[in-house]
């Protein structure tokens, strides 16, 4: 378990790293970074997992199954929804990625 | 086996560290593509790593629940034609608040048969109960601590509110619900709903660990996010569907507190915040303020009941 006060720091510093990575976003991006942030929160699946991984009594299991089918959903659909919308951002030369 | 959560905590770090550097190249239009992929290479790292993890139990489940909500999702936002991609994200963004909101219930759930054990924290002039129970207690979860348990509520009231939310926005948008729905008096009857929410998960962190009280809690919260969507117009959703993404965000990180998670918590926060930045950012590329959309919606008649 993490300890208080670490854990506020990290709130913290995640916080600002957020409002910071963002900051100078033109606004075509807006909403591929919407739904790029979206796939990036479907880390809620690793914790729906652990959740379904520790449950015990048959309602715990029900609820923990439904949680990491959704955890799955929002991974999934946010990542092929985001790299539809960035398909459009495609460098007319090469592939994408050859740029690091 | 002693290296084995060393590596998974390995993994997390990656994950988060991909995360960032994936969010960082999303907002320049020439990295843009490149982003996803670091990002998705974080979660992949992320959900194998979680497998690995030595004490899970349930693990076909796990699998099976993974499989059936991956390839759902795949198919339905391959197939999906691209005007219909603001929904999409609304939809699996709810996705994400109602995950976050089970993993709430799930957490308090299993503490309900572990409130017979928790009553002598909370009334230590029982001593008697203390040491009975304490001598039969359940071992299978260990006692959350009032901040976890506290978090824990607030996570699982923002992720009912985002899950419902987000739905009602992907119903507009999919021009199911085209109407807006005002009322009369709707600001004060949605700020008592949410009023009822926050004093049930006040008496939940409060140790009430009761299964009517949870129930209240989620169909309350549930409902608030219902009620404070439908009455906004279908060409504000974009911005409430930002919103709704930083409220999953900070769910996300909260949840990721109870279960000790960091990776969550960072992933969930830099959302929270980027998330709510890109709403104002949005806000304003639409010349509105962000209480306009929210609140603008009501008309003379119903407006300046409350506040």
């Amino acid at each position: 378990m993490i300890d208080g006060f670490v854990a506020l720091y990290i709130f913290m510093l995640a916080a600002f790293t957020g409002h910071e990575i963002i900051a100078r976003v033109p606004v075509i991006l807006h909403t591929p970074l919407m739904s790029g942030s979206n796939f990036v929160h479907g880390i809620v699946l690793v914790g729906a997992m652990i959740a379904l991984g520790h449950a015990s009594t048959p309602f715990e299991i029900g609820l923990g199954f439904v949680a990491v089918l959704l955890g799955a959903g929002n991974a999934a659909g946010g990542y092929v929804v985001t790299e539809r919308m960035l398909e459009m951002f495609k460098p007319s030369a090469g592939k994408p990625g050859d740029k690091a | 086996m002693s290296w084995l959560p060393t590596l998974v905590q390995a993994c997390y770090f990656l994950a988060a560290l991909l995360f960032i550097l994936g969010l960082k190249r999303m907002s320049s239009p020439r990295t843009a593509r490149g982003g996803i992929v670091w990002a998705g290479v974080g979660m992949l790292v992320a959900v194998l790593a979680t497998f690995a993890l030595p004490d899970m139990q349930n693990r076909g489940l796990i699998l099976a629940a993974v499989l059936i909500g991956v390839a759902a999702a795949w198919w339905s936002g391959r197939r999906v034609a691209m005007t219909a991609m603001p929904q999409m994200v609304a939809l699996y963004n709810g996705m994400g608040g109602g995950a976050a909101a089970g993993i709430g219930a799930a957490e308090l759930v299993a503490h309900v048969q572990r409130a017979t054990v928790a009553v002598p924290d909370t009334y230590p002039l029982r001593p008697e109960n203390w040491v009975t129970e304490a001598l039969h207690q359940v071992p299978a979860v260990a006692p959350l601590s009032p901040v976890a348990l506290g978090l824990g509520v607030l996570g699982a009231l923002i992720g009912a509110v985002s899950f419902s939310g987000s739905l009602v926005a992907f119903a507009k948008l999919q021009g199911w619900m085209d109407r807006r729905f005002v009322f009369p008096g709707q600001r004060v009857v949605n700020l008592l709903v949410l009023l009822l929410a926050v004093v049930h998960g006040v008496m939940l962190a409060a140790g009430h660990l009761e299964s009517p009280v949870i129930l209240a809690f989620f169909v309350l919260s549930l409902l608030f996010g219902l009620l404070m969507t439908l009455p906004i117009g279908g060409a504000d959703m974009p911005v409430v569907i930002s919103l709704y993404n930083a409220f999953t965000g900070l769910a996300v990180a909260f949840e990721g507190y109870v279960l000790g998670n960091e990776a969550m918590i960072i992933a969930g926060m830099v959302v929270g915040a980027a998330g709510t930045l890109l709403t104002q950012l949005m806000a304003k590329a639409m010349n509105r303020s962000l209480g306009n959309v929210l609140f603008g919606s009501f008309g003379a008649a119903a407006g300046g009941a409350a506040q």
